[in-house]
């Protein structure tokens, strides 16, 4: 099995494997025309991503969330904004190297950037917590929030985490309160705020920098209140039926559309976020820029009205 | 990958904690913590606390604000929001059967009860989990019977008190559940920025995603004794650090000892104390009994 693919794709995967040996035979025979022949692989092999993508189960699309290779906001971070300036540290006890702050260019907007990071190699994983958020994350967020209510700057999310940090400092350090502050103040912070799910939205950790004005999701992201090994571990006994808990739970894009939670979806390349990073760094940005330009053209009672209108319909009979 | 579950924590699975809400029908009553064997209308008298032990025995929604209100003037608020099967959501039960089941055990509707009443003479809104209800999960009903229970705390300027007991987030809602904790915490910051006291109650056990929103943000955060609160259940935490867990981890005295909450009250002397922090916090003294 290759391990660039998940294991959906292997049969695309095949198919790379034998254009990159035709190449490796092109290279070393230059006598041998090859260019024919891969490019009748090449077709080949976008035509069944293309059939495999059109047909992706929830539990496909989890594995795309989570792939090994997908973008995190450290890529997006430099190709969706200019002059990223990083903040660190809530002023109370550390800085949380899963939650990235700062402020940055968004074309000729100053924004406020919150984006959680899961680190790419095993040090950085490490560094990053996987993404787990601690107190001092969300605490971190809330203050670079709060200074960019002072300076009227919009604040832009980026949400991709497996979870609020499980564990006994966390716990101590009152995860459930700097949580549940950031639920609160985000519902009334008077500047724009819209989040993105780039990746993996997990529950409480996900939510607790994901109130805001418009909520949208990368095509190929997911977004649940508990992890569909979890709910599959509560229900049948055993996480091997987290296929069937995506299913139930509606875990993707279209489900969340629909109950009215998610604005809307960015459409990625062919084959997920990963297999052209700059091209789905542009079609965030522009849908940011776009929809910035809308959200500041509202007054901003407006907004926060809109915004409270929002929050009181979550589930509300249709 | 279960270390990833923070919103239903282990604690609605673990057997180490369904002795606190048996209560067999009959004359006497067996104590889940000392063993000995309780006369029912004495331990009624005592509020389901232990007269042996001091063990505090879960109590149903509307035992819990039966107790806390004074007996006139209640209306219940928000009758009308029932659960709402928004997904369809179905597994080895469909959800609506497990609704049916919940109901029919404990008579309700849903998993939260708001009564508008008073508090030693004070106008107050009272809200209780029944953790009997799916573990006191929120979905939409509990989160919208919240709602209108702040609103009218804040039209009418009265306080507003709530007693949680769950597990968190209800799973068969997905994410209309996870949303319910913004929209919650929405209101108490209007709350907040209103000037309208928000007391939370702590009874055991308080997790997930009401831990995480409602249940954290009281002006004053009380727990009964013997609570068990935070965000991750111990099982869950347990399994992504592999260590032991610190004796009294996430109990009552932790809470305190790491500025969680304010204090810790007895169930019997609960009335008593809100009373006396609110006619504070509203500069109104209390009416002699
Ligand atoms: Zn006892």
């Amino acid at each position: 099995m290759n391990p660039n693919y998940l294991d959906f794709e292997q049969p695309i995967a095949e198919l790379e494997d034998k254009i990159e040996s035709l190449r490796m035979v092109g290279h070393n025979n230059a006598d041998i025309d090859i260019h024919k022949e891969i490019e009748t692989l090449r077709n080949k092999s976008d035509a069944l991503t293309k059939k495999i993508y059109s047909s992706l189960k929830p539990w496909d699309i989890v594995k795309i969330a989570r792939h090994p290779q997908r973008p995190y906001s450290v890529d997006y971070i430099p190709l969706i904004f200019e002059e990223f300036d990083e903040l660190h540290g809530d002023r109370l006890f550390a800085d949380d190297p899963a939650i990235i702050c700062g402020l940055a260019w968004l074309e000729r907007q100053a924004v406020a950037v919150i984006a959680q990071e899961k680190g790419r190699n095993t040090n950085d994983k490490i560094k990053r917590n996987f993404g787990m958020v601690r107190p001092e994350g969300y605490r971190k967020a809330l203050r670079i929030m709060e200074m960019a209510e002072r300076f009227h700057l919009p604040i832009i999310t980026l949400i991709d985490t497996p979870g609020a940090y499980p564990g006994i400092d966390s716990e101590e350090r009152g995860i459930s309160e700097a949580i549940a502050c950031n639920l609160a103040r985000m519902s009334n912070l008077s500047v724009p705020i819209i989040c993105i799910v780039i990746g993996e939205g997990s529950s409480g950790g996900a939510i607790g920098i994901g109130v805001g004005d418009r909520l949208y999701m990368l095509q190929y992201t997911t977004y649940f209140v508990i992890s569909p090994e979890g709910c599959a571990n509560i229900i049948w006994k055993s996480a091997e039926k987290a296929p069937l808990a995506a299913e139930a739970m509606g875990v993707t894009p279209d489900v969340l559309i629909r109950l009215g939670i998610v604005d809307d979806v960015i459409e990625e390349p062919l084959g997920g976020a990963h297999r052209d990073l700059p091209l789905t760094a542009s079609r965030i940005k522009k849908h940011l820029v776009k929809n910035l330009n809308l959200l500041r053209n509202i007054e901003i009672s407006q907004l926060l009205q809109e915004r409270y209108q929002r929050l009181m319909s979550y589930g509300n009979p249709v | 990958m279960s270390w990833l579950d923070n919103i239903i924590p282990s604690i609605m699975r673990g057997k180490d904690t369904t002795h606190r809400n048996v209560v067999p029908e009959g004359l006497w009553i067996r104590c889940g913590d000392c063993e000995n064997s309780l006369y029912r209308p004495e331990l009624e008298k005592a509020l389901n606390v232990c007269p042996k032990c001091g063990v505090h025995m879960r109590i149903s929604a509307r035992r819990r604000l039966d107790i806390f209100l004074d007996p006139p003037s209640r209306t219940e608020l928000a009758t009308d929001i029932g659960p709402i099967d928004a997904l369809k959501f179905k597994d080895t039960k469909r959800y609506r059967e497990r609704l049916s089941a919940a109901q029919k055990k404990t008579g309700e509707t849903e998993a939260l009860i708001v009564i508008a009443g008073q508090l030693k003479g004070i106008p107050v809104v009272a809200a209780a989990f029944d953790f009997n209800f799916l573990g006191g999960s929120m979905g939409y009903a509990v989160g919208e019977r919240f709602t209108q229970g702040a609103r009218h705390a804040l039209e009418q300027k009265m306080p507003f008190i709530v007693f949680s007991a769950t597990g968190g987030a209800r799973m068969q809602e997905a994410l209309i559940s996870l949303m319910q904790m913004a929209k919650t915490a929405s209101m108490i910051e209007r709350m907040k920025v209103a000037g309208v006291p928000y007391i939370s109650v702590l009874t055991d056990p308080v997790y997930g995603g009401v831990s995480a929103s409602l249940a954290s943000l009281g002006d004053i955060n009380i727990a009964e004794p013997g609570v068990r609160a935070g965000f991750s259940g111990p099982n869950i935490i347990r399994e992504t650090i592999r260590v032991e867990l610190p004796e009294g981890f996430q109990r009552g005295e932790f809470l305190l000892s790491h500025g969680a909450i304010d204090m810790i009250v007895r169930r019997s002397e609960m009335r008593e104390m809100i009373a006396r922090l609110l006619s504070k916090m509203l500069n109104i003294s209390l009416k002699s009994p």
